[in-house]
């Protein structure tokens, strides 16, 4: 019994959702070896290595991989995946996108975004955005799993485990990449921030985004957008935090003229602590927030960035 | 050319789910049900393509008990022109629906096949991309713009930082994520007509395929819950209570 893990990176960095699926595939408690499929990898191999708990890292260094399309990325799990009874990623876009590809053509289930490992073969994970947690034990003999990261720590660091890299390339020609639009930012990812500030319908219109700014700069914070903010067109789907959109956890989480609906507390109710700003006393999302304060965002914000 | 469309019924995204008292699963009972939304997203990808001259034919296709035919109707009301029920009591797991619509696939061979990223009842996002797997076609996932040319289907794709778009060969599968259009609403006379439009009703157990379920749900629980906190009266007490308080700033 053996562990595959496969890295999450965008070619530049290593992403910690690596370091965090780690975590949980500790958890299942076998060997773990780390697959990193891209091109040029050779300081992010390095870096996955000191992982602690890495046995192993396997690196599929192609240019085939760079944009690690689900066809190529599936046939290359399924090219090793002999020698593991557990396959496991993150569920990011990447990870939801060729995983369930995986595994189909292990003729196995997949089960999606665990939040708990109960031991090798049981996970908990959310159903119906969070308002149900289901534990649920797979029955197959292989299991490919992907992990929601935001509800596992960060792992230790350790000596540098070996590297091996896989040379046999498979290119997939079903499908080819086009291009890729990267959202600009100086800001940390919303996944990976310690601190997130989140506008909804009430900022009205994306200009007003710009208030978000200034607060998100003294508190090193991500900014994000609840899916009636993105509906409306005030910001791109990328900003959206809910069950449709990033799940984050930080510290601290900000809600702005957030309502509060279903959707978005899916996202972010696990966050350590909540502060809701709405002019609606009765907004639902004062019944998750730590600290709420009812009042209009137009007059407290601009405060609240110069209480800072 | 022919575009399939699988769609699921659902809990109405308006109702909140209630765990049972026994703790076995969620209790649908007497609940509100609809076409899943992403779903609804994936008939309307389809029927603008039709409406544009790209698609030809446009089939619903849905899994499930007797019920789900209410979808299947909403969905031809909506445009679609013909619907396939492969009627089931059990509860599938996402391998089962892709294998018995890889069927569906295997029998209309149409060249595009539109679903929903996933459904909002098991939260799986797991049905398109094991279709595209077992039928051995490329998959554009979260699409947010889908575009047909020279016998390829370009897919834009909301990823994590930004948008990807890829180029896949026909035949292919694509999911829709929520930006990719807004559904219409189907109107009355739509709706009429919906009831004289082709329904085939399929036996799941006629298909071939091993339905023996792959995990086992042992139990559903309330998540934890949040209390509410305390009421702030102005943002220097907010301030000051994240500082001392919480220790978060």
């Amino acid at each position: 019994m053996k562990t595959l893990v496969i890295a999450e990176h965008d070619n530049g960095a290593l992403k910690p959702e690596t370091s965090k699926t780690i975590n949980a595939a500790v958890k299942m408690g076998f060997s773990i070896d780390v697959l990193i499929a891209g091109n040029n990898l050779s300081a992010m191999s390095s870096q996955v290595a000191s992982i602690d708990g890495v046995a192993n890292v396997l690196v599929a260094d192609n240019n085939v991989y760079e944009h690690q399309l689900a066809e190529s990325m599936s046939d290359l799990v399924l090219s090793i995946s002999d020698n593991y009874s557990h396959i496991v990623a993150s569920a990011t876009t990447t990870g939801k996108n060729f995983m369930p590809r995986v595994a189909a053509l292990l003729d196995v289930a997949q089960i999606s975004e665990i939040i708990a490992v109960v031991d090798a073969d049981t996970f908990k994970r959310p159903i119906y955005a969070g308002n149900a947690i289901a534990t649920v034990k797979s029955l197959d003999s292989k299991k490919v799993i992907t992990v929601r990261a935001s509800s596992f720590d960060l792992q230790g660091e350790q000596s540098a485990a070996a590297i091996t890299s896989i040379d046999t390339v498979s290119d997939s020609q079903l499908s080819s990449f086009v291009s890729v639009e990267q959202t600009e930012s100086e800001r940390p990812e919303l996944t990976a921030a310690s601190v997130v500030i989140s506008g909804g319908r009430g900022m009205q219109n994306g200009e007003n985004f710009a208030l978000l700014n200034g607060i998100a700069d003294k508190l090193g914070a991500a900014i994000g957008a609840s899916r009636a903010a993105v509906d409306a067109g005030f910001v791109p789907n990328d900003m959206q935090v809910g069950q449709t959109g990033k799940i984050v956890a930080p510290n601290l989480y900000i809600a702005v003229g957030i309502s509060g609906a279903i959707q978005h507390l899916a996202g972010m109710k696990d966050s350590k602590v909540i502060v809701a700003i709405n002019k609606d006393p009765d907004a639902p999302i004062f019944q998750v927030a730590d600290y709420g304060l009812v009042a209009d965002l137009f007059e407290v914000l601009p405060q609240l960035e110069s209480a800072l | 050319m022919k575009v399939l469309v699988p769609i699921k019924r659902v809990i109405d995204y308006n109702v909140k789910a209630r765990v049972k008292s026994d703790n076995s699963d969620v209790d649908l009972t007497n609940v509100k049900m609809a076409m899943n939304p992403f779903c609804e997203i994936a008939i309307e990808e389809a029927i603008r393509l039709k409406e544009a001259g790209t698609a030809t034919e446009v089939v619903a296709v849905t899994i499930g008990a007797k019920a789900s035919q209410e979808q299947l109707r909403t969905a031809l009301a909506l445009g679609a022109d013909k619907a396939i029920h492969i009627e089931t009591d059990e509860k599938l797991e996402s391998l089962h629906i892709a294998k018995l619509l890889a069927k569906i696939v295997e029998q209309e061979t149409p060249e595009l096949v539109i679903l929903g990223k996933q459904s909002i009842d098991s939260d799986n996002n797991q049905t398109g991309q094991m279709l595209a797997a077992l039928t051995n076609r490329g998959q554009g996932t979260f699409a947010s713009k889908v575009v047909i040319e020279n016998g390829k289907v370009n897919v834009t794709r909301e990823v994590d930082g930004g948008l990807q778009t890829v180029a896949l060969n026909l035949p292919a599968v694509v999911t829709t994520d929520l930006r990719l259009n807004e559904p219409r609403y189907a109107s009355l006379p739509n709706i009429m007509k919906a009831k004289r439009k082709p329904l085939e009703v399929i036996a799941a157990d006629s298909l071939g395929v091993d339905l023996t379920p792959r995990m086992q749900l042992i139990s559903v629980e309330e998540p934890a819950k949040r209390t509410a906190g305390i009421i702030v009266e102005d943002v220097a007490q907010l301030v000051e209570k994240l500082k001392t308080e919480a220790k978060v700033i």
